[in-house]
């Protein structure tokens, strides 16, 4: 099925295929988005998608695949859309991805493989990561789960500790090697940050639902409310469940706040706790659902950071009724973490974005309920250890902005339950658990880990990748026996 | 989906479940909670752990009505299933020969402190428990108490039984009686917890209490349960429940719970009408899921 170089079945000369304009995702207008929380993107048609696979230059030598950190086979899974055989698109993508309705949606396109396509060098890149949508949309359609096959029973088993994207992709990797894969998530939904973190606008929890009951297809099994660390500890898993390996995928974990006065206050949130409320327990579907979030509505809101989190909180913030939205930030736009089509979209939609703006205060009334934020300009010093100019507080030039609330996006740190119930595993200065870059492997025999709670802060794409090396070296040792 | 073994009232609007929760049973340690969902549009709720057999793989539970959820549960029985149980959560109640210990429980927090008292009884300690309710009907566990105390005293706000006045009221007598009093436990009210905090601070008597704010979680994940502990930010879900009163801000404690005050009302006057209604779909969710894990 897979083309060869030398017999494409692209119709459009390669010459001609660099004038072929990107073909845009359609999607809500941002007025009448701002106030749902439906999907923003409304993905592409059969006919956008192989207009799109069109342009691919179908290089010799993909640079598109090296910079993806789960190796997806871009050009061949394109040519297969070229070819109309969008099934076989989607099997080629599950080869390296288990999740690519996940990806196509969230993925920091480019930084990975459309940021290595040569075409974006000179015109806009081939639109991978919306391709990859449309195929995986395609298959949840059209695709008889009946018909996955299971591997043989390898005989051993493994526990995965955290359904989030690097926990997921390491059950879909193990079990298609016949290894018996169980899944512990503490919450009472699976997902970890896919459904806690992403609001339904940039990925509806019904897309993940469906990828993974494509996973139990497969064979992994799936357990909530357990807290691995409290519930049950990674040694009692090995030596009571008889466990032979365990992957150790629980993300970060824990908020980190600014350490500034005021934090404490009513209406100031950490990002987490914010998105959290509306995502996982569906506060924006108060009454309907029991969770409450404050009404804020026609009041002002800001979140603080530059990330994509940032952006989830502030879009939900909006969508929620805040009459003025705004993003603080305290470097300048180009160094915002963001993807830049939640950035795009964000402003599309009336977001504010203060750069080089921090707050140094949260004051309150009487009653402790937040008024304001005191904050203070930045400037661009010397660069800092991430590579990015260091900000530098302008001296004076501090000011008052009211606000209702304000949501704390600066990212996580380690959550040290596993770690502190843990004999033997070992973990570096900031908590994070140490593993092996290549093999995941950590200090204890049979335990790996990998994604949040191994780099810190990441991307979805970077933890799956992750939980895939973590697989591949699960699987070595689960055959060759040696550690 | 968590099985209700036994369901019954043992005060007016005070209920003990006895759940199915194995894993939970297994590793429960005194002063530890669960959280739990009753349905799939629930909220998530942290409830102290009464006790637990790890034989039977069963945990109890005291849930006394105060907001649309606990009312809701309330109205469960025997039989019927809860969504999710999650624990056991938090650290463990701090258990050591501390000499003698006085056990404080006000209300539905008599449940509560229960199982430390009782651990604090094995571990040799003189416990004097003083159990506070505002009314006779509403005075729980007495019999459980006195097995575990050396010294049981109790009052009601309203002199309907025993003595009249409340819990600190009985402290301050132990202390003026000069009794030594090397630790106090007290689970109730914020209102009880401070005011105990207060005639202890005064006296340099060590004083744990636990804490019960709004939490989702549980894990150290959203940060919503953070309290003021010395001017520092900790996680009540992590980090407590238990923490030294002295230590805690109180006037935060009760400002933060009172942050969805608006909506808790509304939940509760549309949970009156509906009561009937969320009943069915709850036993109907039961139904669909078929009770199996």
């Amino acid at each position: 099925m897979s083309p060869t170089a030398g017999k494409s079945l692209n119709p459009v000369p390669i010459k001609e295929r660099m004038k072929l304009p990107r073909q845009a995702m359609l999607e809500q207008p941002p007025l009448l988005r701002a106030s749902n929380f439906k999907e923003v993107n409304l993905g592409y048609s059969e006919e956008l998608a192989r207009r799109e696979a069109q342009r691919c230059l179908e290089c010799a030598k993909p640079t598109c695949i090296d910079t993806c950190p789960v190796g997806v086979k871009v050009k061949e899974f394109v040519q297969l859309i070229v070819a109309g055989d969008y099934l076989g698109a989607a099997a080629k993508i599950r080869e390296d991805n288990v999740l690519p309705a996940i990806t196509g949606r969230v993925c920091p396109q480019e930084d990975h493989c459309e940021g290595g396509c040569l075409m974006g060098k000179k015109v806009q890149p081939l639109g991978i990561g919306y391709l990859e949508r449309f195929v995986a949309d395609y298959e949840q359609r059209h695709m008889d789960k009946s018909t996955i096959r299971r591997a043989e029973p390898s005989g051993k088993k493994v526990a995965i500790v955290g359904s989030g994207p690097s926990g997921l992709t390491a059950a879909g990797d193990l079990v298609q090697k016949g290894h018996q894969v169980r899944v512990f998530e503490a919450l009472h939904e699976l997902g970890g940050v896919l459904v806690y973190g992403i609001p339904e606008f940039r990925l509806p929890k019904q897309i993940i639902r469906e990828q993974i009951d494509y996973m139990r297809a497969m064979g992994v099994e799936f357990e909530t409310n357990v807290v691995v660390g409290k519930t049950v500890t990674i040694e009692e898993l090995m030596e009571e469940e008889g466990y032979d390996a365990v992957f150790i995928g629980t993300g970060a974990g824990a908020p980190q706040f600014m350490g500034i006065p005021g934090e404490h206050l009513n209406g100031v949130y950490s990002a987490n706790e914010f998105l959290t409320r509306i995502n996982l327990m569906h506060a924006y579907e108060f009454p309907k659902f029991d969770e409450p979030m404050l009404d804020f509505r026609g009041k002002p809101v800001a979140v603080i950071g530059g990330g994509n989190t940032a952006l989830d909180a502030i879009r939900s913030a909006l969508r929620l009724g805040a009459g003025k939205a705004y993003v603080l930030y305290r470097r300048s736009e180009a160094e915002m973490p963001a993807r830049i089509e939640e950035v795009k979209h964000a402003k599309q939609e009336g977001i504010e974005f203060h750069m080089l703006t921090a707050p140094i205060e949260f004051v309150s009334d009487s009653k402790g309920w937040l008024t304001a934020a005191r904050c203070i300009r930045m400037q661009l010093g010397e660069p800092d250890a991430s590579g990015r100019r260091r900000p530098v507080p302008m001296e004076g030039s501090e000011f008052e902005l009211p606000l209702s609330v304000a949501v704390i996006a600066i990212g996580t740190s380690a959550n040290p339950l596993i770690q502190s119930t843990t004999p033997g595993l070992a973990t570096n200065k900031r908590n994070y658990i140490e593993a092996d870059s290549d093999t995941q492997r950590t200090s204890k025999k049979g335990v790996f880990a990998g994604g949040d709670i191994v780099t810190g802060s990441a991307t979805v794409i970077l933890a799956m990748g992750a939980g895939r090396r973590a697989a591949r070296s699960i699987h070595e040792y689960l055959t060759t026996g040696t550690w | 989906m968590f099985k209700i073994q036994h369901a019954e009232f043992i005060a007016p609007g005070i209920k003990r479940f006895v759940i199915e929760a194995p894993r939970i049973a297994r590793k429960q340690k005194p002063g530890q909670f669960v959280i739990l969902r009753i349905y799939e549009e629930g909220e998530r709720i942290p409830i102290t752990i009464e006790k637990s057999d790890p034989v039977c793989g069963t945990i109890n539970i005291v849930v006394q009505s105060v907001g649309k959820t606990t009312h809701l549960l309330n109205s469960l029985e025997t039989g019927d299933r809860i969504r999710d149980v999650v624990g056991p959560l938090g650290k463990p109640s701090e258990i050591e020969k501390f000499g003698t210990v006085v056990v404080m429980g006000g209300g539905v927090g008599t449940a509560m402190a229960y199982p430390t008292a009782a651990a604090f009884k094995r571990a040799g300690n003189r416990v004097i428990s003083v159990v506070g309710a505002r009314s006779k009907e509403l005075v729980i566990l007495e019999r459980e108490m006195r097995e575990v105390s050396d010294e049981l005293l109790i009052t009601t706000d309203d002199g309907s039984y025993a003595d009249k006045g409340f819990v600190t009221d009985k402290l301050r007598q132990l202390i003026d009686a000069g009794t030594q009093i090397d630790l106090v436990l007290a689970i109730g009210p914020i209102p009880m917890m401070r005011a105990v905090a207060d005639v202890t601070r005064a006296r340099n008597i060590r004083t744990i209490v636990s804490l019960n704010p709004i939490m989702i979680d549980g894990t150290g994940m959203c940060g919503g349960c953070r309290v003021l502990i010395d001017g520092k930010s900790e996680f009540a879900c992590v980090d407590g429940p238990e923490f030294d009163a002295s230590r805690i801000d109180f006037a935060v404690l009760v400002q933060r719970n009172a942050m969805y005050r608006a909506a808790e009302q509304k939940s509760m006057e549309d949970f009156q009408s509906e009561r009937v209604a969320l009943l069915a779909k709850v036993h109907a969710e039961c139904v669909l899921q078929g009770g199996g894990k």
